[in-house]
């Protein structure tokens, strides 16, 4: 019967949620300062939103000119990392590559943590977050199709759906020593790969869109951001796998980081390219147009902010994609390393700041206003990317014992036993 | 089996209790709660409206009447700015601001008067709003005021993702305050500058607030949310100019009935060297500029 059935799925859920609670809150003297300093973020990130609740955006340096800013950048930078970490399951499943095939579920965990840190940047940013049901069908009003931002709301909430459900699927099953569901799982994890393209290129499209900026009126834009996010979500998996086998019993071949340093690399040409084919236009045919690629490396009339910056973007790039395209570094783990942080850190600068920020400076009617974010904004990021890593670390710290097999519900099986099968408890 | 029974009741009446809970919630969502005022109906606009009013009035100690004037049939309104008389005094600036209820401190300002350089033509990247000489015109300069351009094709209501800004049937772009989330995607979308956002509390001195106002135009708005340029939809709906159009003092300003053919409007348009500002981008604008002289 149903309804005995789901009483059993709740008991066994919350014995999954109790013992994942419990493996939680067991740490030594590393975890739990890492806690620490995350929960301090974490508060005063929310100190300082109180604020801006209160007071307005005005705390933030955006204004008419430069309407969105370090905010909708950090936005943009993690839907890449979201799209990215599961991009990864194309090889494991189609070339059926076991080694790749083990972390898949840690890519997942990756995106989870970054649509949520996502949502958390949009939600900061509106000017009326108490007005945000407006836009859910049915109680408020989605313009979808027409507005991008309409799609972007409905891919980025179906991919972060899809994710929790296999993650946590594979988990529980997993804590009660089952498999998964085959059926169930496949389809959704190969539904997640087109979406993980999708949620990247309409995200792209936002901008894209818009014939007012163009900086970002290009067609190169969603492709450019595809190849960069292929650069920063592996750059960021590729550190945790490393950290992973160090501290736990959590095996990953050096085959399967030497392979994605290898993918990389070719991303990272293919960003580079993107960036240089798209310089070469606008430098070259030097149409008005180029004011804001000019403001962005050369600067403009005396704005000098973000120069620096960008040629830090630009170096970063190449150091990443020399490390990874000769097989001899990138298999030095010192090389490896440098590498992710300086791919972590180039396609940062260039897809937070230096997408949004050149995009509206000069603005429409030629204004240059100099944005350079505030100390609020900075608390604000700084409280949601604590967030996201304390969702990470605990969802990690649940996952691993748990797919390592060192962590089952025993209790729930011993239980599982007194209840009556659902059939005779029917009668 | 006793247990599963008790299991099961605690489990069903927990059900209906989140049921119930989910549907009060969706009930007072859906229908106490504001809706967007695009498809409030006509006898509940009124309603609405007074609620608006009774809000203001505790707001500010002081009747702001809202009016919910129509678009009148035949009309689709169009504005043309004379280049060669504009004199950059900044006039219609102030006059609008007052007219339409901008908040002071901040200032949000709807027009935004450009300076320009006559050996360089029309040329926003060398613009300068900042102007600020001791007397206006300077030599070698010219002025150009821009504001909402009240698109045929306006990219703005395109992307907005709750639809809270709409072009009006007289061809007027408006906002409902109410609805607008403040997600400025609209800002980012309008090639003219002509959005403006709330970054703070607006604040309008009492005695300054101009109580005559209309429900998609210059009645008060709080912080956070996107305002615009109406073509002063309160004075226009009712037959009278914009307030910059009645305030300029050279007659560079220029606004009527674009449907009507003996309209001073289409005489320009028909008669004068008119041109839009960024017409590659296909907005067709509703706001044109012409060199009378």
């Amino acid at each position: 019967m149903p309804l005995d059935t789901s009483v059993d799925t709740i008991r066994l859920f919350s014995g999954f949620t109790r013992g994942s609670l419990r493996l939680m809150l067991r740490g030594n003297r590393a975890y739990w300062t890492w806690l620490a300093v995350l929960g301090a973020l974490i508060l005063s990130g929310i100190l300082a939103y109180v604020d801006q609740v209160r007071t307005g955006l005005a705390l933030t340096a955006m204004r008419d000119q430069v309407s969105w800013g370090f905010y909708i950048g950090n936005f943009t930078f993690l839907v890449g990392v979201a799209a990215a970490a599961v991009v990864l399951v194309i090889p494991a499943y189609i070339y059926n590559w076991k080694p790749i095939r083990e972390i898949v579920i840690y890519g997942e965990l990756l995106a989870i943590s970054a649509i949520l840190m996502c949502l958390m940047f949009v939600m900061v940013d509106i000017g009326r977050p108490d007005r945000f049901w407006h836009l859910i069908p049915g109680i408020g009003y989605l313009n979808f199709p027409r507005s991008v931002l309409a799609w972007d709301v409905l891919v980025l909430n179906i991919y972060f759906v899809v994710n929790f459900v296999v993650a946590t699927h594979i988990l529980y099953r997993a804590f009660h020593g089952r498999h998964y569901i085959k059926r169930l799982v496949v389809p959704l994890v190969l539904f997640s790969i087109p979406m993980a393209v999708g949620i990247h290129t309409v995200t792209a499209f936002l901008y894209n869109g818009l014939a007012a900026r163009p900086y970002w009126n290009s067609s190169i834009l969603a492709p450019q951001f595809l190849a960069s996010a292929f650069c920063s979500g592996p750059a960021i998996l590729l550190v945790v796998m490393q950290l992973l086998r160090r501290f736990t019993r959590f095996e990953i071949q050096d085959q399967a980081i030497w392979k994605i340093a290898e993918l990389m690399a070719y991303a990272m040409f293919l960003n580079l390219f993107l960036h240089g084919a798209e310089a070469f236009k606008e430098f070259y045919s030097s149409t008005e147009h180029l004011l804001y690629t000019r403001y962005w490396y050369l600067g403009l009339g005396g704005h000098h902010t973000l120069v620096p910056y960008a040629w830090s973007a630009v170096a970063l790039n190449i150091l990443a994609f020399a490390i990874f395209i000769v097989p001899a570094v990138r298999r030095n783990w010192i090389a490896l390393n440098i590498g992710c942080l300086a791919t972590y850190a180039g396609v940062y600068i260039e897809k937070g700041m230096g997408l949004i920020i050149p995009g509206l400076t000069p603005d429409t009617l030629g204004e240059i206003y100099e944005y350079y974010p505030t100390v609020t904004e900075l608390r604000v990021a700084a409280g949601i990317f604590a967030v996201g890593f304390l969702v990470f670390t605990l969802m990690l710290k649940v996952a691993v014992p748990i797919s390592l097999g060192e962590f089952l519900g025993r209790e729930n099986e011993h239980r599982l036993e007194t209840v009556p099968v659902p059939a005779a408890a029917g009668d | 089996m006793e247990n599963d029974a008790k299991h099961n009741s605690e489990n069903l009446s927990r059900r209906g209790f989140a049921a119930a809970a989910a549907g009060a919630a969706t009930w007072i969502l859906t229908s106490c709660g504001p809706k967007r005022l695009y498809e409030v109906p006509k006898d509940r606009l009124r309603t609405k409206i007074s609620e608006l009013e009774q809000r203001y009035q505790q707001r500010y100690h002081e009747h702001i009447n809202v009016a919910d004037t129509q678009p009148m049939a035949g009309v689709e309104y169009a504005y043309a700015l004379d280049l060669s008389r504009c004199i950059g005094c900044r006039r219609c600036v102030y006059a609008c601001v007052a007219e339409n209820n901008q908040s002071r401190d901040p200032q949000i300002q709807w027009i935004r008067v450009l300076s320009m350089e006559k050996e360089k033509g029309v040329d926003l990247a060398h613009a300068d709003p900042y102007y600020n000489p001791p007397e206006v015109p300077e030599e070698g300069h010219f002025y150009m005021p821009v504001q909402c351009q009240h698109c045929e094709n306006p990219p703005c209501t395109k992307v907005c993702p709750t639809a809270a800004t709409w072009k009006e049937r007289d061809g007027i772009v408006v906002i409902d305050y109410d609805w607008c989330i403040g997600c400025r995607y609209c800002m980012a979308a309008c090639p003219y500058g002509a959005r403006h956002f709330n970054w703070a509390e607006p604040e309008i001195p009492t005695a300054e607030i101009n109580p005559n106002t209309h429900y998609l135009g210059n009645r008060p708005r709080t912080k956070g949310v996107v305002e615009k340029c109406t073509f002063c939809i309160q004075r226009t709906r009712t037959g009278r100019y914009p307030a910059c159009e009645e305030v300029c003092p050279v007659g560079a300003r220029k606004f009527g009935n674009l449907l009507d053919a003996g309209s001073e409007i289409r005489y320009i348009i028909e008669h004068k060297r008119v041109f839009v500002l960024k017409e590659d981008l296909n907005t067709v604008p509703r706001f044109f500029y012409f060199y009378a002289t």
